[in-house]
């Protein structure tokens, strides 16, 4: 019921001008507060509903809070706290230009993505998902120079044409075959739906969410790099991407149904096509010199881990893609916080510019490593536990190839994190293109990137709350499906 | 009193308009306080009968007691209570924001005008209200013909492009005249309900047919379904911007709505889908009209031209979305009739800022204009959102419904122009966007610290005011789609189609 609420606040507060930054805390505080307010009910296993007007007969806004929707609330309404502290020091180390607009839509994209969290039905999802495309825009394209122009271009040529080509229509045929768009258990969708039209609808909305970045729709997330950083960070980390592969995630359960894909097979072929871009994201993240495409590519990749959990169908695959939602935010925000701050600090961009930058900023490298671990899959990084899941979701459900996959990709990771990671550190003195003295970022940019990292950290040895969420949301949905 | 409305409805402003010219003689400054009186009290009237018919059903009206079929006789149901309450609403509300760019552009020509405008709303009051097939042309032409004198009232080819519509819309006048000649010949009746009662045996004749088509044409042509549009982007280009925002919206719109009750009303929905079958042919023709006014718009560089294209888009879409002949499609049409309406009055009325502070709206004025004009840049995103169909926006629940009705009648085709045409809207206004956002490139950087940049320079409060309101509008709309629907567009909807 308070969701609405949390809304208000920031809408009110974006447009203040000079104590914004204040104002910002507040509304991420107060956001965060009331979302940690209806843990306990959800922890319960109750729910929570509101529903602000019908629009359409059988469909309202209406907003809903469960087990998902929480778990991923709570990821992204933390997160931006973290990362308000670190926007005001990098906008102000680079004393970049706009700040006001700047907030501004970034508290809307905060809430839409909240608003995204916690909807009970598809148009209210999608509602959000609009909204959120274009409140980006001008995040994405803040440098108005003709890179972030083309960016831009490109940005909403893939989200906003996915969208309303594939998503839009996706959701009329649903709506015409059931009479409904609201979320359940075991899926709307009627049964008796022909198994080819069920498909189509399927890929339509698996690659109508492009902002879930499958292949081949996935060229937009490197190009939004041009953004500057703390909106790579929480948008392209965290918002933007995760609102995208969440939307799969509630596609998959709540309109389909696992049942029904099972009977259909159309998990498996899901879970190929996240597969297949695992793979080849991770591929293309080895030849990157750029630190953030290198990120992206990586980004492309850990997403479709989420959807393949997901499409195994399987609870411990399930639970495993739903942890790994906030296993891989706080990793990689805190690689994204990481790069942004090697910026703010030398003005390198490039990996290869980076040898023996250990010496000279060795609190932002050491994240960098405890961030990679996560990311990789080692313990103590947190991501380790998403992995443990996956794996054996990949066991329960039979699926020996998938389950290569994620090994695979694995070594991957660890193939193009960890050589950055070396040649920070372990060069020569005649290699090194800095100078032994320690000079780190504004400590606005320092500190936020050591708290994420220690809480990817924290999250291997107290993963509780999310796993507890994570099995809840897994329970809600084989507990009416009568597994 | 509450019996009396339909016909104040037209009376207050037909006798306003006669002392608002006389006041330009006399005292021309009273002619804006008149015509806002008069527009308001036609404003307050059709909300009145809406709430009448919402509460208890139809109503009708005989002018001078007079019986039908020999009197006047006006009906507001359902589908005109709606029509009329849009049509005042826009008069009304664009009035207010005509005011600035009346005082500027053509200060001695008040008079005229504000005669002109009042008249011109009247008209089209008329044309929704009557349930007369003649009084209807009548009232066609008083609208037709103060529009194209306020369309001359612009500068440059304003009066070449008047002229042709001239010529274009007295063609489609008359086709519409000769089509009810020929149902007065084989009935003997004009009012509409009564020829609907004596058509039925004759619908194998081939004056029924006959009439049909040409009085089809001849509403095609007023509304400007392509290819029959070709007097359209000019006469709106180049007319002065509050009678652009007060054209765009209404008369296309309104035609659309004759359109729809000729079809229900008068030869009844039976004759024009069971008898003649025409629907899947005129949904190719909207389809096309869709696609076509899509992509005309993307070649054009001034958002106004631009915006007329973006018209005849829509007209494909109401068009199209009625004759799918569904419950969904009509629900659809209808609705539309009301957003487009809105859409294009926030549209027309954010370039009438443009214009009125830069002088004109080509490309070449837009760079910076997010900086200097953030208010009217910001109300035409809202109006941007609404065409592209974004929802909580009140654009995407008639593509919602137009879209189902194409789903429900299995017509792709359509399906797929509405997307699009969604699409192409998508790198139409983005295109705009990105001007007013990006240009002159680096300009923005150099003041790091200067947050304002080049100085605020806005269109007047007065032009704000009433943009914000309908920009809002189109998001209070889209959320109470679900009462409008339901209290409203659904008694609308002819039996056959449910």
């Amino acid at each position: 019921m308070l969701v609405s609420l949390g809304v208000v606040p920031i809408l009110i507060s974006s447009r203040n001008a000079n104590v914004r930054e204040a104002w910002t805390f507040g509304a991420a505080g107060l956001k965060f507060l009331i979302i940690l307010s209806m843990l306990p009910t959800v922890l319960e296993g109750r729910e929570l509903v509101c529903t602000v007007v019908e629009v359409l007969p059988g469909v309202a806004l209406r907003l809903r809070v469960d087990a998902l929707g929480m778990l991923f609330a709570l990821v992204a309404s933390s997160l931006w706290i973290i990362t308000s502290a670190y926007s005001i020091g990098y906008m102000r180390g680079l004393d970049e230009h706009s700040q006001t607009r700047y907030f501004c839509f970034f508290a809307l994209a905060l809430s839409a993505t909240i608003g995204a969290a916690f909807s009970a039905n598809l148009f209210t999802l999608y509602l959000f998902y609009e909204m959120l495309s274009f409140a980006t825009y001008p995040l994405v394209t803040h440098h108005q120079d003709a890179e972030a122009r083309r960016s831009g271009r490109k940005y909403l040529l893939y989200i906003v044409g996915t969208s309303i080509g594939l998503v839009l229509p996706a959701m009329v045929i649903s709506y015409h075959l059931s009479g409904t768009l609201e979320f359940s258990g075991q899926g709307f969708l009627p049964r008796s739906t022909s198994p080819i039209l069920l498909g189509v609808l399927l890929f339509m909305f698996l690659f109508g969410f492009a902002k879930a970045a499958i292949m081949p729709l996935h060229a937009w997330l490197p190009a939004a790099m041009v953004a500057p950083t703390p909106v790579s960070a929480l948008l392209h980390a965290v918002a933007v991407v995760k609102v995208g592969v969440f939307s799969i995630l509630r596609i998959l359960t709540g309109v389909f149904g696992l049942d029904l894909l099972a009977s259909l097979h159309l998990g498996t072929a899901v879970a190929y096509v996240a597969a297949f871009t695992i793979i080849v994201a991770s591929l293309i993240a080895l030849t990157q010199n750029e630190m953030k495409r290198l990120l992206a590519f990586s980004t492309i990749g850990q997403l479709s881990y989420i959807v393949l959990g997901a499409a195994l169908l399987s609870p411990k695959g399930l639970m495993g893609g739903m942890v790994h939602i906030a296993m891989h935010a706080f990793g990689k925000i805190t690689l994204f916080f990481c790069a942004g701050a090697i910026y703010v600090a030398t003005g390198k961009k490039y990996i290869s510019e980076m040898v023996g930058i250990g010496k000279r900023m060795p609190v932002t490298m050491a994240a960098f490593f405890i961030g990679a671990l996560s990311i990789i899959g080692i313990p103590p990084g947190g991501g380790f536990l998403s992995k443990w899941y996956l794996v054996l979701g990949a066991l329960q459900a039979d699926q020996f190839p998938l389950l290569l996959v994620i090994l695979v990709s694995s070594l991957l990771n660890a193939a193009y994190f960890i050589p950055i990671v070396y040649r920070a550190f372990f060069v020569g003195s005649q290699e090194t293109n800095f100078p032994d003295t320690v000079s780190e970022a504004p400590i606005f940019c320092v500190a936020p990137l050591a708290l994420t990292a220690l809480i990817s950290l924290a999250l291997f040895f107290y993963p509780q709350p999310f796993l507890d969420l994570a099995q809840l949301a897994v329970q809600a949905l084989l507990g009416e499906t009568g597994k | 009193m509450s019996e009396h409305y339909p016909a104040l409805l037209v009376i207050l402003p037909l006798l306003a308009s006669f002392f608002i010219s006389a006041a330009g003689w006399l005292r021309p400054v009273y002619c804006f306080p008149l015509a806002v009186a008069a527009l308001g009290s036609s404003l307050l009237v059709s909300l009145g009968v809406l709430g009448d018919v919402i509460s208890g059903g139809p109503v009708s009206y005989w002018m001078g007691g007079w019986p039908p079929p020999w009197g006047i006789y006006y009906r507001v149901d359902y589908l005109n209570a709606l029509v009329l309450a849009v049509v005042s609403a826009v008069g009304f509300v664009n009035l207010i924001a005509a005011r600035p760019s009346v005082e500027k552009d053509f200060p001695e020509k008040a008079g005229p005008f504000y005669t002109l405008y009042v008249l011109f709303v009247t008209g089209l009051l008329g044309m929704v209200a009557t349930g007369d097939a003649f009084n209807l042309y009548v009232l066609l032409e008083i609208a037709a013909i103060t529009g194209y004198a306020l369309i001359a009232l612009g500068k440059g080819r304003a009066a070449l492009s008047s002229l042709h519509y001239v010529f274009l819309g007295t063609i489609g006048a008359c086709f519409y005249l000769l089509g009810v000649g020929y149902l007065y010949i084989i009935t003997g009746s004009l009012n509409m309900e009564d020829i609907a009662r004596l058509l039925p045996p004759l619908y194998d004749s081939k004056v029924v047919t006959v009439a049909f088509a040409i009085l089809m044409v001849g509403v095609w042509l007023k509304m400007g379904f392509f290819p029959l549009h070709a007097w359209l982007p000019n006469a709106y280009t180049y007319a002065p911007s509050p009678v652009s925002s007060l054209v765009a919206p209404l008369m296309t719109k309104v035609m659309v709505y004759v359109m729809i009750r000729m079809v229900l009303t008068v030869f009844t929905v039976d004759f024009a889908f069971l008898v003649l079958r025409l629907n899947e042919v005129v949904v190719w023709l909207a389809v096309i009209a869709i696609v076509m006014g899509s992509l005309l718009a993307l070649a054009e560089k001034d958002v106004k031209r631009m915006l007329t294209f973006i018209v005849v888009a829509e007209v494909g879409y109401m068009v199209g979305g009625f004759w799918l002949g569904n419950q969904a499609g009509f629900t659809g049409a209808v609705l539309h009739i009301l957003n487009d309406a809105l859409m294009t009055l926030c549209l027309f009325l954010a370039v009438g800022n443009i214009v009125h502070v830069k002088g004109d709206s080509r490309w070449e004025s837009l760079p910076g204009l997010f900086r200097t004009m953030p208010w009217t840049m910001g109300a035409l995103v809202v109006g941007a959102l609404s065409i592209i169909g974004v929802p909580p926006t009140c654009g995407f629940f008639s593509k919602w419904y137009l879209l189902l009705g194409a789903i429900q009648g299995g017509h792709y085709g359509f399906l797929l122009a509405l997307l699009f045409s969604s699409l192409v809207s998508v790198v139409l206004f983005f295109r705009i966007f990105e001007i007013g956002f990006f240009e002159p490139f680096g300009a923005s950087h150099g003041s790091a610290h200067g947050e304002g940049g080049p100085a605020i320079q806005e269109a007047p409060l007065g032009m704000l005011v009433p943009l914000w309101m309908t920009a809002l509008g189109l998001i209070l709309v889209g959320l109470y789609t679900g009462e409008i629907v339901g209290r409203v567009i659904r008694h609308a909807v002819p039996g056959m189609m449910l």
